[in-house]
């Protein structure tokens, strides 16, 4: 009889990769059901077809790699970096942005790096940037919530714009986006910008029906749908807590400041944190094991600058919402970031190399 | 030369023989320059490609290569500048001191990119807009200062002549089938604004390749440019290791057969 002897850690941790990611998707799940909720069947549709793109894509470049196929291609990261693009982008965007942008974040910017782990950039938020960077009136197509849209926008009518542009009774997706009253909706942060640019105060602008009673109309509910998720993933311990929480903080602090100084031309901390990508970015995509930081301080580190980040590009930048730039930024610092913030090591004294 | 050696028994055989020899020392001499010539032709366009293995001169391969019309007046200028500069450095070889001959070779390939810019604005002035500052640019391309330094500088003007025609052609080659890439995912044209280089004639050249509702812009941008090259590389040297491949296989057999030779 031989004993099966290991070295340590001896804790049992069966955490898998494609439990994980399987973890993670249904983390998203209340969020994917507000946007459901909020903005009709065009999220849905989306992750539908980038899902079937990524396992196309996934299979192509894995067996020109020779890699094992039924291993690699169920391991549900690529599912995963779908259905995370499916999230983000506009609801009535043509068919072709899901294709193009997942399958730009699969074959090139995952596994023309070497595949999932060897990544320096998170394929969706990559994939994400590329198709806002090349389309971007296609990218700016977003849908007021359903509640503020004249046209009936069922299922048929979603499917129907998103294959050919416009509905079974013949709206075109600009008549679709446009109000009773003439006026082309945007999102909240779009609308802030182009009216604090025009010299209106905040308190004018959120008059404006996208808002809604709160601080935007949907996207807080579809904002606290990822962040009960997210919270979901800190319990499980399936992502570190320290990103997240610095980030959001982050946030906080940049907006709390620039409020108190002058609350007329700038939103207040709960529209920053309850409005376009924060709560996806911040429990779902900063938190990425491959391309974050690693070590907690690293993890604080670059949590505080990707809040600060978003603040600026938000504030002064030219797109409205800075959630994806950020990141990648980060993803690009996170190895310096480590480099400097290396826990000490058991035993060794501070300082000691 | 053997003729020196050779047994002077009569003078009949020994012209003979001096012709002969000197026929074939002239083929051999031939065979020799045309080896070289093939030599310098794989190097150019293959072997040591500008674009593709040196990667010199990235900045205007990367940035001006957004149409085929662009790259294409590029890749001329850039040749003609190139075979020019290599016979000039190559002609004054022997006069030139070793510790000033960067800046003589900087100054020869200033003054003809000059000539090239005169004569572009002159006879094409709507591609020398559009290259706008790449043209002049073209001065500190690294390809050609160091075709001067490693090869003109050291050769026969014929060779050097043939050298930089080689390596033009192979740089103009990369940029032109980068210029297509990005031209038709970008736009879905070929040879959009081929009259800008050509005259008004060459407006007939613009091929519609596919029907795109809006541009590709990343495929026009410098982005896409570092990736299509980075795609163009990657092919370049899945060749190559394919035809090494071949050639391992090949010499293996070489040995099996040398074996049943040794057993026998």
């Amino acid at each position: 009889m031989a004993f099966w002897i290991a070295s340590s850690p001896h804790n049992h941790n069966h955490t898998k990769t494609p439990n994980l990611m399987r973890l993670v998707m249904y983390a998203t799940l209340p969020g994917v059901i507000a946007q459901w909720y909020f903005f009709g069947w065009g999220n849905l549709i989306h992750i539908g077809l980038a899902m079937a793109t990524a396992l196309i894509c996934e299979f192509t470049v894995l067996s020109l790699r020779k890699k094992p196929i039924s291993h690699e291609l169920f391991d549900g990261s690529a599912l995963l970096t779908a259905l995370l693009i499916g999230i983000c982008l506009p609801a009535l965007a043509p068919w072709w942005i899901s294709v193009i942008g997942t399958m730009f974040a699969i074959v090139i910017v995952k596994q023309l790096y070497g595949g999932l782990g060897h990544n320096p950039f998170n394929p969706a938020m990559a994939g994400y940037v590329v198709l806002l960077v090349s389309f971007p009136l296609q990218m700016t197509l977003w849908q007021p919530p359903l509640t503020l849209v004249a046209v009936d926008l069922n299922f048929t009518n979603t499917l129907t714009t998103i294959l050919t542009g416009f509905t079974v009774e013949g709206y075109s997706v600009e008549q679709v986006r446009t109000s009773i009253d003439g006026f082309t909706m945007a999102t909240p942060l779009d609308t802030l910008k182009t009216n604090t640019g025009l010299g209106l105060t905040v308190l004018e602008s959120i008059k404006n029906p996208v808002f809604g009673d709160n601080f935007a109309l949907g996207w807080e509910w579809v904002n606290a749908g990822f962040l009960l998720g997210g919270l979901f993933l800190i319990a499980k311990k399936a992502i570190a807590w320290q990103t997240p929480i610095s980030f959001l903080i982050s946030l906080f602090i940049c907006s709390f400041i620039s409020y108190s100084l002058s609350p007329d031309s700038s939103a207040s901390t709960m529209f920053h944190w309850f409005s376009g990508a924060t709560m996806l970015g911040a429990f779902f995509i900063l938190t990425d094991p491959v391309t974050g930081a690693t070590s907690n301080k690293g993890r604080i580190i670059v949590g505080l600058l990707a809040g600060l980040l978003v603040y600026l590009i938000r504030t002064s930048g030219g797109f409205p919402d800075g959630v994806a730039f950020a990141i990648l930024l980060c993803n690009m610092s996170a190895p310096l970031i480590d480099q400097y913030t290396r826990p000490r090591t058991y035993g060794h004294l501070k300082g000691d190399k | 030369m053997s003729n020196e050696i050779a047994p002077q028994n009569s003078d009949e055989t020994d012209i003979a023989d001096n012709a002969n020899d000197l026929a074939i020392a002239a083929a051999a001499h031939k065979a020799e320059r045309k080896a070289e010539y093939k030599e310098l032709a794989v190097q150019g366009l293959w072997k040591n490609n500008p674009g593709l293995v040196q990667l010199l001169g990235l900045c205007p391969l990367l940035a001006v290569t957004s149409t085929v019309t662009n790259a294409l007046g590029l890749g001329l200028a850039t040749m003609l500048v190139l075979i020019c500069s290599n016979i000039t450095v190559s002609a004054i070889r022997h006069w030139v001191p070793k510790e000033i001959r960067i800046p003589i070779f900087v100054l020869i390939i200033a003054a003809f990119v000059t000539c090239v810019q005169l004569l572009m604005n002159a006879f094409a002035y709507g591609i020398y807009q559009s290259l706008g500052i790449f043209l002049p640019l073209i001065v500190t391309n690294c390809a050609i200062i160091g075709r001067a330094e490693a090869y003109a500088s050291k050769n026969p003007v014929k060779q050097s002549a043939f050298d930089g025609l080689m390596m033009g052609l192979g740089f103009a080659i990369i940029l032109l089938l980068l210029g297509a890439i990005r031209e038709i995912l970008g736009q879905g044209t070929l040879f959009d604004g081929a009259n800008l280089l050509f005259g008004e004639w060459a407006s007939v050249l613009r091929v519609e390749v596919m029907q795109l509702d809006s541009q590709f812009l990343l495929a026009i941008l410098p982005p896409g440019a570092f990736i299509a090259m980075g795609i163009l590389i990657a092919l370049k040297n899945a060749i190559d290791n394919y035809l090494k491949a071949r050639k391992v296989v090949d010499t293996e057999q070489v040995i099996e057969r040398v074996r049943v030779n040794f057993d026998s």
